[in-house]
């Protein structure tokens, strides 16, 4: 072209790439700079969504894997003839409601002998979860014949107990002694005399740790006495004294200590049972029996110990006598780690231990079950009018305005509405599947709409002519190769879509879906809650064990969104065509 | 066909099958807008039966445009207005109470992109047939696709594939599937649109071809850019302009000796 353009002078004008002069190179290289530059920016954000996720999923994760497992005792339980009244032998109702809570002391106290007192057996009770009968009930019900015998169970711990089998309670550490021991009586308070000063070890610890402690209460001190808040100047000079009693007790070398729940737990292992340190001096201790001693002779150098439990006892949720307890069944080989079933068999509960997604899963699954068979049709249905039937006019324009409008209305007002509406005008029952299904419906519905017209609109229109071309109506047309052709997209937008609902919970807080429900929801009007509101729940709980819980919600949550994901590749893979 | 005429080469000889007053389409006073878009002026043409008509002209002049109000095409353009009376067999094709499904049956569509159904070849030559009611069985349905290919000039090379999609064979096997698929229904009239645009010279030659055979039993009007097919093809050619119908009649003489200046300047190429 540019040659057929003459110049006056008749030089013809040429304007060449020119690819030889220092400046061109110059901005080959910058070129080529930039485009690195670019390139290295997108790997970094890549990177970047990548390792966060990466720290999400492994955090989540990691505290999840308690929640997967459940620590059990292995006891022999004795169920005695007359556990159920003789006539009532083979009514499966009065085997269930029968008391089972002596039945699970007893086997307790078989398993552990030497346990007396109220205190220690309340104790001994506690460490299992009020669940703990529950598989021994059931196959109680199913076969009576094993009333009368002894049959090996396992028995359900607690939460606490079986945290403390997760990692959640002391390192533990033992030391050899040298010399010989010997206690004053088997049981209640007692005293050890030993050989050789061979607490002093000990006491230096104790010492330092007092010491440790002082420090700590200075600084406190310190703090406190910078404050101007009222009574931080008493509270400084409070904490001074403390410091300076503590610190007299670390500098006096031989004094005996009383130890306190602030420091780690000082016990003595000896004759088979287990003696917890309340007094300690260099050559002898005073303490109380945790497991009775089988008798009160003199052990031998090497056949007692001093056991630690390093984290103090304040600092735990179970104390010394539990500890010790939980241990024995450990060296006894009774306690069991297998694989929570509970937690996806049984609904809500109180006690973390029995608490189970069942009801939340169900909830979901109802929820969203509502939610589907609401939007697909009134989605797809309203999407293929207003793309391939409605007139253009202003009535249209406004209804597809406010679409797109309704998708971006914070989810909390849709929970409004349907609070306002299903439940107070329309009286529908309460937390009940069916309002939350309704109610995700409104919510899904604009994205429903909105991503199949997106799909019906990428279906190139050379293929509804060509069906036309053919003298297929305009109907025939849309419903034979127009909506099979946008189906892939229109299934993708509506799982997305439905992913959406499944995450979602503030609508669902506006119309009772939160409160506690430990029945599984068997019908859509059944009062039930949804997973993402189980967290919430879960969260707020202060029991320890409900963290893990929390976690592992979290990924049974992420579990259904990879699987409803993972189905919309599929199905876009599986349904897409060429044209 | 003789591949190796140069230039414009003679026409076939045209003996009009009926009077001209027995045209298959005429059109009369036919004006398209788009919008403001004043496309299609005042076009009064009349399209013989068992020829082939050729509509030329420089791009942008309203070939397709004028094409697509035949089958009412232009219908599914919102913007688009037809104004004019054009009659298939003396019947006005744009009479409210003219069912257009039945018209399109009748008038069927080969269009500029070969646009195969997504389907299998048996199905994309089936489907016409199939919604119209027009096979009693599917022996009777698979004669009429075997027949439909055979005279596509297609059945041969896919009879062994018939149920491999459509959408993976080549550019002008499509194309000629399209045609398959236009005439399985058997219409009066076949449109067109610039089919063998994105063709190769042996699938054009294999298009024009078929276009020769089916000219004895339906009535062709075929648009296209090369005056070397125009003159080929056809029997009548006409010759828009900027949306006007600028000069019609018998190829031969349309190619050797027009009467206006403007459609002798674009057939020798002086502009265009
Ligand atoms: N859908 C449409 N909306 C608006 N204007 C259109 C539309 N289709 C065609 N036109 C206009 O109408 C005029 C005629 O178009 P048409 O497609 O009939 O041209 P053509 O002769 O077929 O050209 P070509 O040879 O390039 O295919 C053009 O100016 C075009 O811009
Ligand atoms: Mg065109």
């Amino acid at each position: 072209m540019t040659d057929t353009i003459t110049h006056t002078t008749a030089a013809p004008i040429r304007r060449r790439v020119d690819t030889t002069s220092p400046e061109a190179q110059a901005g080959v290289r910058r070129r080529y700079r930039a485009e690195a530059r670019f390139k290295s920016y997108g790997l970094l954000a890549i990177l970047t969504a990548a390792v966060f996720l990466a720290v999400l999923l492994i955090d989540v994760v990691t505290k999840s894997l308690p929640a997967f497992t459940t620590n059990s005792l292995q006891l022999d339980v004795a169920i005695p003839a007359d556990f159920v009244p003789a006539d009532q032998k083979y009514n499966p109702a009065a085997i269930r409601s029968a008391d089972y809570l002596p039945l699970m002391r007893e086997a307790l106290k078989t398993a552990i002998p030497g346990i007396q007192g109220r205190g220690p057996e309340r104790t001994l009770i506690r460490l299992l979860s009020t669940g703990a009968p529950d598989g021994i009930r059931e196959r109680l019900a199913a076969d009576p014949s094993l009333i009368g015998t002894t049959i090996k169970a396992p028995l359900l711990l607690s939460d606490d107990a079986d945290l403390y089998f997760k990692g959640a309670g002391t390192a533990i550490t033992t030391r050899a002694t040298r010399g010989t021991a010997t206690p004053s009586d088997t049981t209640g308070t007692i005293t050890i005399t030993a050989s050789g000063n061979e607490f002093s070890e000990n006491l230096v610890t104790v010492k330092l740790a007092l010491a440790e402690l002082a420090r700590a209460a200075i600084t406190e001190a310190d703090r406190a006495a910078r404050s101007t808040a009222s009574g931080a100047a008493e509270r400084a000079a409070d904490l001074r004294k403390q410091a300076d009693e503590l610190l007299a007790h670390a500098k006096d070398a031989a004094s005996a200590e009383l130890l306190d729940s602030r420091l780690p737990s000082l016990l003595v292992a000896i004759n088979g049972g287990l003696v917890k340190i309340t007094q300690l001096a260099a050559d002898r201790i005073e303490g109380e029996v945790l497991l009775p001693l089988s008798s009160a002779s003199e052990a031998k150098p090497g056949d007692w110990r001093v056991v630690t439990y390093t984290t103090p006892e304040s600092a735990r949720k179970i104390n010394d006598l539990e500890v010790a307890l939980l241990e024995r069944f450990k060296t006894n080989g009774q306690v069991e780690r297998a694989f929570n079933w509970r937690f996806f068999t049984s609904g809500d509960s109180r006690e973390p231990e029995l608490a189970g997604l069942r009801g939340a899963i169900t909830g979901t699954a109802l929820t969203l079950l509502v939610t589907l068979i609401l939007c697909l049709p009134i989605g797809v249905a309203a999407a293929i009018y207003l793309e391939e039937f409605a007139p253009k006019n202003w009535f249209t324009d406004i209804i597809e305005v406010n679409i797109n409008n309704l998708a971006a209305v914070p989810s909390i007002v849709f929970g409004l509405l349907g609070l306002a509406m299903f439940l107070n005008f329309f009286g529908l029952p309460r937390s009940a599947p069916l309002v939350g299904g309704l109610v995700l419906a409104l919510l899904v519905l604009p994205t429903i709409i909105i991503a199949s017209r997106a799909a019906l609109k990428a279906v190139p229109p050379s293929i509804k002519e060509a069906a036309l071309g053919v003298g297929a109506s305009h109907q025939q047309a849309v419903f034979h190769h127009v909506l099979p052709l946008a189906m892939p997209g229109i299934m993708t937008g509506t799982i997305i879509g439905m992913a959406h609902a499944l995450g979602e919970t503030a609508p669902l807080l506006m119309i009772g879906m939160v409160a506690f429900i430990v029945d599984v929801p068997t019908g859509i009007t059944d009062a039930a809650t949804v997973l993402p509101v189980q967290i919430y729940l879960w969260s707020d709980l202060p029991e320890l064990a409900f963290q893990a819980k929390t976690a592992a919600a979290i990924v049974v949550l992420l579990v259904f969104l990879f699987v409803m994901n993972g189905t919309a590749i599929w199905l876009r893979k599986r349904f897409e065509r060429r044209w | 066909m003789d591949m190796t005429t140069q230039g414009i080469p003679t026409a076939q000889p045209y003996v009009p099958a009926k009077p001209a007053t027995a045209a298959k389409v005429v059109a009369r006073n036919v004006n398209v807008h788009y919008g403001e878009k004043h496309a299609i002026k005042d076009v009064n043409v009349d399209v013989p039966d068992q020829a082939v008509m050729a509509f030329i002209g420089p791009s942008g002049c309203g070939k397709s445009t004028f094409l697509r109000c035949i089958n009412r095409m232009n219908d599914t353009i919102p913007i688009c207005r037809v104004s004019g009376k054009i009659e298939i067999d003396s019947r006005d094709i744009y009479d409210p109470s003219l069912d257009v499904v039945q018209l399109r049956a009748r008038v069927g569509m080969v269009f500029q992109k070969p646009n195969p159904f997504p389907k299998s070849i048996y199905e994309n030559v089936a489907y016409g047939p199939r919604i119209h009611g027009l096979a009693k069985s599917k022996t009777d349905l698979d004669e009429i696709v075997t027949m439909s290919l055979q005279k596509a000039g297609l059945f041969n090379e896919v009879k062994d594939r018939l149920n491999d999609s459509g959408t993976g064979l080549s550019g002008g096997q499509q194309q000629r599937l399209c045609i398959a698929r236009a005439i399985a229904v058997s219409p009066d009239i076949i449109l067109m649109d610039e089919p063998c645009s994105a063709l190769d010279p042996i699938a054009t030659a294999r298009i024009e071809e078929l276009i020769d055979e089916l000219r004895s039993n339906f009535c062709i009007i075929i648009v296209t850019h090369s005056m070397q097919q125009a003159a080929r093809v056809s029997q009548r050619t006409a010759f828009f302009h900027l949306g006007v119908l600028v000069e019609e009649g018998e190829t031969e003489a349309i190619f050797t000796n027009p009467r206006e200046e403007r459609t002798r300047d674009y057939i020798t190429g002086r502009f265009g």
